[in-house]
């Protein structure tokens, strides 16, 4: 028979490697799906994550897409693991993410067509401010009246599409637009563009400030003593409120940070990558940062190697679609089953598997 | 005593790293009560185990009334006739008492049937226990005579009884040793674990002492001294805690007419608990589990604040201060439940080290840890207080229970408390242990401090309380000088009794 067994001490090493284990079961298992969709599993797999880093004819585009994809999963993905790490479960960034961007793309427009270098940075703080409030709504409501955070998050997402729906058909909608909804694009308004830092690598602000953001957290978590509340709360509540933390600071700090976080990814994403405000400008980066902060083990560098791994999935699956005419929906199932496996993995970091009778 | 109705032979059970059980050997007689007696990690869980099936050893074999007897399961075992009560009971709460019978049977009888057949062995027996009662509103007495009555009801040859006593008050003890005793009058065999030596002292006809896995000796316990007991299970002597009359200052904290709601449906509420402590004393307030212990302890370690004035510290208010603001002036406590309470058993000793000890130790500047002074501190913790661990870096769940709670009182102790509060300070803790925290605790009251040990284990608090009080239904009784208790006396005090009342 077999069973688990529980580690005395969680096991570093399986820390380490099981997501390494995670991909290459997620290739496998994936490499059977693509068969059996007729297409070569090999090849599919060497699409996905080979080419688009290294094949001379899509690297150069799909290159710097890596870090322009990566860079908002990165951001909300470490604001969404602090509150993860403490029990707190905000399944909403994708709402906070639009907030963010309406919030700082309608702060830019305002100033339309003046010209000044007040303008982006008055941006950034509208749009970590706009998304930072809108996880204020769960966090209050959490506090006050015990709500269930994933609940009221979650159903805020699509608050948020509404909203956004509305604002990109009236309030922000492009005057020399000839009616088609949408905002003006904020690439061609330069105090309000997120430029390219580096022609051709991908960086932009949105970018660097998630690297900035990943030196933060993990100074954060190993160093301060609010990081250390933060993981005493996920670790052991009753022993949290024993040392003196106040759950109620907790929760408004962590749905705070994540929902800030993911404003400024919102505002980075809509004034660079996506140009402008429309109604289907955000492409489920609040959710899949869900998938890529537990995919890191929800610790600062592991979000960081994670972010690239996704985007990379993101980037090669596209490619795959348009060179094997895989279906959207067998990617999305790839994207899944990575997060499926690496929790079904996981269990070995805590769990031993011992064959023979139970004692 | 008659032939042997089990005989142990060559037991032996390893896991990885460790044996629990080396070639243990002894006979339990017909008839016979006999005591198994160890420290925690000795081997007594695993071989009452083996014995009800629950685990399989490696080598040896038992017979059992003159057959070989190697139980694969539990079922099995209890077929053969082996009974046994653990110490965590299995019940639901909000099933009634013959539901909760029915649902360990194989095939139980109508319910009302079974109804009748509880009164009749509860009468037998005298322990009154009405089968149509909501387990949910029992004592943790009550709940055991459930336990008992439902391996009666299997009419067993051999009952097995794990810590029976640890959450019954004197007089309940009483009525249990009555039974046991009746029990045995009637032939049936009773293996008995404690660590409780007086109590083996007056119940047992024989006791095997276990150490480190090993048999160390079995004994007559009437004829072998508590000491001598101690020192076989222990392995070396040790030095009984010795109380340093001090001198009994300034009231440390004062508490006056605390009500407070109770923590959760199954909790207690406090209502208008009066008492104060002085320095260099150590009040003891007894009582039988779930009376408000948890509460009174929350309610003073800060976790939950109470009304103004209700709780005062050197004449100030601070009812309303949480457990930071407490610790820092001077206000320290050690919850019961070590895991998941008073430690966080994933984290290691160090990060549980700073959970407490972040303000008064300043192992925190500017918001940022000091973690190599925290480590010193942990470090300070193991070495003063003798915690057996590899490393400071170990997580908390990777040791013992008796590792564990010497760890956490270390951390406490070390801050120099003013007043330090401790909710049952030995539970489950090792006679070695136990000696080496309850010493440490009069040590800390003789150099000035105010101590209240709140504990359910009566000869702790006679052995290191200067006053004590009882709590019953979150009431306290008043508070009388230990010196002037009998055990008795406790008993009815803790029964809701007055201290007068008790007396006559």
């Amino acid at each position: 028979m077999i069973r688990l067994e529980k580690r005395l001490e969680p096991s570093r090493m399986m820390t380490a490697v099981t997501p390494v284990i995670a991909v290459v079961l997620t290739m496998i298992v994936g490499g059977i799906m693509f068969a059996l969709l007729g297409k070569p599993p090999l090849e599919a797999i060497r699409i996905i994550f080979w080419d688009p880093l290294f094949d001379p004819n899509f690297a150069s585009y799909s290159r710097p897409q890596l870090l322009v994809k990566a860079g908002p999963l990165i951001l909300i993905a470490i604001g969404l693991s602090l509150g993860f790490r403490a029990g707190i479960w905000n399944i909403g960034a994708e709402g906070q993410y639009i907030m963010g961007a309406i919030c700082g793309a309608g702060m830019g427009l305002a100033f339309y067509p003046t010209e000044s270098w007040v303008i982006f940075p008055l941006m950034v703080l509208a749009g970590g401010f706009g998304g930072w409030l809108w996880a204020m709504i769960p966090a209050v409501l959490k506090t006050r009246f015990n709500t269930n955070e994933i609940l009221v998050s979650l159903m805020l997402v699509y608050v948020a599409e509404a909203i956004l729906a509305s604002v990109s058909q009236g309030l922000l909608k492009n005057p020399d637009g000839m009616g088609f909804p949408g905002s003006r694009n904020l690439q061609q308004y330069p105090s309000a563009a997120n430029t390219e830092l580096l022609a051709n690598s991908g960086m932009h602000w949105g970018v660097v400030s998630a690297f900035i953001v990943v030196i933060f957290a993990y100074i954060l978590l190993t160093r301060h003593i609010s990081g250390f509340h933060i993981r005493l709360t996920g670790e052991a509540p009753r022993a949290a409120r024993f040392a003196g933390v106040k759950p109620a600071r907790v929760i408004i700090l962590c749905l705070g940070i994540s929902g800030m976080l993911a404003g400024l990814a919102g505002l980075f994403e809509v004034s660079g990558p996506a140009g402008q405000i429309t109604i289907d400008f955000n492409t489920g980066y609040g959710f899949t940062a869900i998938i890529v902060a537990f995919l890191g083990r929800l610790h600062p560098v592991g979000i960081l190697l994670a972010g690239l791994l996704m985007a990379l999935t993101y980037i090669g699956g596209e490619l795959a679609q348009l060179m094997l005419g895989l279906p959207g929906a067998s990617i999305q199932l790839f994207q899944g089953m990575l997060l499926f496996f690496l929790l079904a993995t996981d269990v070995f970091t805590n769990f031993r598997i011992r064959l023979g009778e139970a004692t | 005593m008659s032939d042997a109705l089990l005989t142990i032979k060559d037991v032996t059970k390893a896991y990885p790293g460790v044996v629990a059980n080396d070639a243990v050997s002894f006979d339990i007689g017909q008839g016979e009560v006999h005591a198994l007696l160890g420290e925690n990690g000795a081997g007594k869980s695993t071989l009452v185990k083996i014995i009800y099936g629950l685990v399989k050893p490696d080598r040896g074999e038992m017979v059992f009334a003159g057959a070989l007897f190697a139980p694969a399961e539990p079922r099995v075992a209890r077929a053969a006739g082996v009974g046994m009560v653990f110490q965590h009971f299995s019940l639901f709460d909000a099933l009634t008492v013959a539901e909760n019978i029915a649902l360990g049977m194989e095939n139980p009888p109508v319910q009302r049937d079974l109804a009748s057949q509880i009164s009749e062995v509860s009468q037998a027996y005298g322990l009154p226990l009405d089968p149509w009662r909501t387990v949910g509103s029992l004592s943790a007495g009550e709940r055991q005579r459930v336990e008992i009555i439902r391996c009666l009801l299997q009419d067993p040859k051999l009952l097995i009884m794990d810590e029976p006593t640890s959450v019954l008050t004197p007089q309940e003890v009483e009525i249990l040793f009555t039974t046991l005793r009746q029990l045995k009058s009637e032939g049936t065999s009773i293996l008995y674990i404690s660590h409780k030596l007086e109590e083996i002292r007056t119940l047992c006809d024989t006791a095997t002492i276990l150490r480190r896995g090993q048999k160390v000796a079995t004994c007559t316990p009437a004829e072998t001294t508590a000491r001598a007991l101690a020192e076989m299970m222990v392995g070396a002597s040790f030095e009984a805690p010795q109380k340093q009359t001090g001198k009994v200052g300034e009231v440390g904290l004062e508490v006056c007419g605390l009500s407070m709601p109770a923590l959760d449906t199954f909790g207690t509420a406090l209502k208008g608990v009066n008492f104060s402590v002085r320095a260099g004393e150590v009040l003891g307030l007894g009582g039988v589990a779930g009376n408000g212990q948890d509460e009174l302890l929350s309610a003073l370690s800060g976790e939950r604040t109470s009304a103004s004035n209700m709780v005062q510290m050197g004449g100030q208010d601070i009812g309303h201060f949480g457990p930071v603001d407490r610790r820092a002036l001077g206000l320290f406590s050690a919850p019961e439940e070590r895991l998941g309470h008073a430690a966080a058993p994933n984290m290691s000793l160090i990060e549980n080290a700073l959970m407490t000890g972040a303000k008064r130790q300043s192992l925190v500047r500017n918001g940022f840890v000091n973690w190599s002074k925290t480590k010193g501190f942990t470090e300070e913790i193991i070495a003063r207080f003798d915690v057996r661990t590899p490393s400071a870096g170990n997580a908390a769940r990777s040791l013992s229970g008796g590792n564990l709670q010497k760890f956490v009182i270390g951390r406490e102790v070390l801050q120099n408390p003013d007043v330090l509060v401790v909710n049952q300070p030995t539970w489950g803790v090792d006679a070695a242990a136990a000696a080496a925290i309850r010493q440490a605790l009069l040590d800390l009251a003789s150099q000035g401090a105010a101590i209240i040990v709140i504990s359910q284990d009566l000869d702790e608090l006679l052995e290191i309380s200067d006053r004590f009080g009882a709590l019953n239904a979150g009431v306290l009784s008043d508070i009388v000088p230990t010196a002037d208790l009998s055990l008795d006396q406790i008993g009815l005090m803790m029964g809701g009794a007055t201290p007068q009342e008790a007396a006559q």
